[in-house]
């Protein structure tokens, strides 16, 4: 896909605030956008106006209103193709989110190629999402999970990776930005480490792909799995990139309607990809919002909304560390983090801090976000985690600040 | 949104010095009761001798503040008192924390008294709830086994 000098249009958060209704209604501050983030009404709009204007079961009618709707779905394809520079649309598989496409290509990538005594490597880090789906498909294929330890900063190095594999390692599967640490690993070197030893490379997109420019022809990995939910789009639709000659190999994971191209009592031929992965009727609402949500972020360009999002968070990483008896969990650098800062506050159990902050208007995610593993391993039962996308204003981050550095007086301690 | 004196001092003091937070000697009830959605996780332990007179408690584990203080307190008000009354008691938290205890009730609960605000909280309930059902479970189970 050739890259044209795009003109963007200059960031003001101000005037961005005003596209999200809630925002306009309410003075809370939304600080839990690793969990889901916020609408703008353009996105909302969008969907309204395929649902109004053009709504036919797509792929299935002959007539002109079905097409528009397989047109609004495949344009939508071409879009999510052209963010992440997929080679082509084919590539892009739609699910209903990032859970889903994992199950997708541990299933079936999973029938494809694993073997009885082959091993999957699996980040520590990694959602609960890209953890069962693989354990699942080694019972099923009697292979055995191993796992990809960080170190106590939440750092993999090369040396850790290499070691990491073994003779029998099949498949990496790995995040690029971990939910807890918010950490972003060096995907492209391991992809191509794992590649000269022939094994496949299964990344998690569900925290990088909403916060920065991702390239997948360069960074090489075989399979993408990311949410809509996590970059404006509605809740409902994800996607799974795939590398098409790997796509085209694998047996379907879902069957039934619009996934075929003939059945026969005695054979089944299975549409190209990626229908052939998309079986039933296809959620072309969800895919006209996040087709707008990559519009609406394409305006100000991905790389210009990850620096306004890196200057909030080492605003709010330096003013945290300050606070008495904070651990931030994660690098000392505050560029590490992404966006994503999870914290323990000496003494105070993290539902009592998100509940306080709840009752001063601050919304943040309290408990073991899907990583429970991850949490295990770092001893750490269970923690307190701001997340920010580039909507977030230094003013709130000033009022999480406030709140969190009244919690430990108002819970009894003297200082 | 509530005021935030939800966390009052009473709630505060039992959460930061519990009366029975130990284990205690000569336990002969012991049942886990976990909350999975937050975490919340407590042991609870309780003495109870031959007239079903509740002699002793303590409990361990980990949990919000909600659910450390409401154990404590329960332990507070059911210790010295025998099964029946104890299961009165938290029938009466039970419905505190629902809404529909009448006034005379709540004061029978003493210092567990002040989590009734509580049943305004939807978020919080099965942390304010997490002691007094494991303690219900625990007795139940026991008169099962008899």
């Amino acid at each position: 896909m050739t890259e044209t000098k795009k003109k963007y249009k200059t960031f003001d958060s101000k005037e961005v605030r005003k596209d999200f209704a809630l925002f306009n209604q309410s003075n809370l501050a939304y600080l839990d956008n690793a969990a889901t983030t916020q609408r703008p009404n353009q996105v909302l709009e969008a969907e309204m106006n395929f649902y109004q204007r053009k709504n036919a079961n797509p792929f299935r009618g002959i007539y002109d209103l079905s097409v528009e709707a397989t047109d609004a779905y495949e344009e939508a394809r071409k879009k999510v193709a052209n963010l992440i520079h997929a080679k082509e649309a084919e590539e892009i598989v739609f699910t209903r989110n990032a859970s889903e496409s994992l199950n997708l290509v541990a299933y079936s990538l999973g029938e494809l190629v694993l073997k009885e005594g082959d091993e999957i490597l699996v980040g520590i880090t990694e959602h609960h999402s890209n953890m069962l789906p693989w354990r699942q498909a080694a019972k099923r294929k009697g292979a055995k999970v191993n796992y990809l330890y960080t170190d106590e900063k939440g750092e993999i190095t090369e040396e850790a990776f290499t070691k990491a594999l073994s003779q029998r390692t099949k498949i990496v599967a790995l995040t690029q930005v971990s939910n807890v640490f918010g950490r972003l690993n060096d995907l492209k070197t391991f992809a191509e480490i794992a590649h000269q030893r022939g094994i496949y490379f299964v990344a998690d997109g569900a925290q990088s792909i909403p916060h920065r420019m991702v390239d997948v022809s360069d960074l090489g990995v075989d399979f993408l799995a990311f949410s809509g939910h996590k970059m404006l789009a509605s809740m409902g639709i994800g996607v799974l990139y795939g590398k098409k000659e790997l796509l085209e190999a694998m047996p379907p994971f879902l069957t039934g309607g619009e996934m075929i191209e003939t059945v026969s009592l005695e054979k089944i031929t299975y549409a190209p990809v990626p229908h052939k992965f998309e079986a039933g009727t296809v959620n072309t609402g969800g895919a006209v919002s996040l087709s707008a949500a990559i519009d609406y972020l394409n305006q100000y360009g991905m790389e210009n909304l990850a620096r306004v999002e890196e200057e909030l968070t080492v605003y709010a990483y330096e003013k945290m560390e300050r606070i008495p008896g904070i651990r931030i969990l994660g690098s000392d650098d505050p560029r590490d983090h992404h966006g994503i800062l999870t914290f323990q506050l000496e003494g105070v159990h993290p539902h009592d801090i998100a509940y306080i902050l709840n009752q001063d208007g601050v919304a943040v995610r309290a408990g073991h976000h899907c990583a429970q593993p991850l949490l295990k391993y770092l001893k750490t039962p269970s923690t307190t985690r701001a997340s920010l996308y580039f909507y977030n204003t230094k003013d709130e981050v000033d009022r999480l600040i406030d709140g969190l550095s009244k919690i430990r007086r108002e819970m009894g301690y003297l200082d | 949104m509530e005021s935030r004196t939800f966390y009052n001092e009473i709630l505060t003091d039992h959460n930061l010095h519990p009366s029975h937070k130990a284990r205690i000697e000569g336990t002969n009830m012991t049942l886990e009761g976990v909350n999975p959605s937050c975490g919340d996780d407590i042991i609870l332990e309780l003495r109870v001798n031959e007239d079903r007179i509740i002699e002793d408690g303590g409990f361990v584990g980990d949990g919000c503040a909600i659910s450390q203080a409401s154990a404590d307190m329960m332990l507070d008000l059911i210790i010295g008192k025998n099964v029946e009354e104890a299961k009165r008691l938290s029938d009466i938290f039970l419905r505190m924390i629902k809404g529909s205890a009448s006034e005379e009730e709540i004061e029978e609960l003493e210092e567990a008294s002040c989590l009734r605000d509580i049943s305004h909280m939807p978020s919080r309930v099965k942390c304010a709830v997490l002691g007094w059902h494991t303690m219900e479970e625990l007795v139940d189970h026991e008169e099962d086994e008899d």
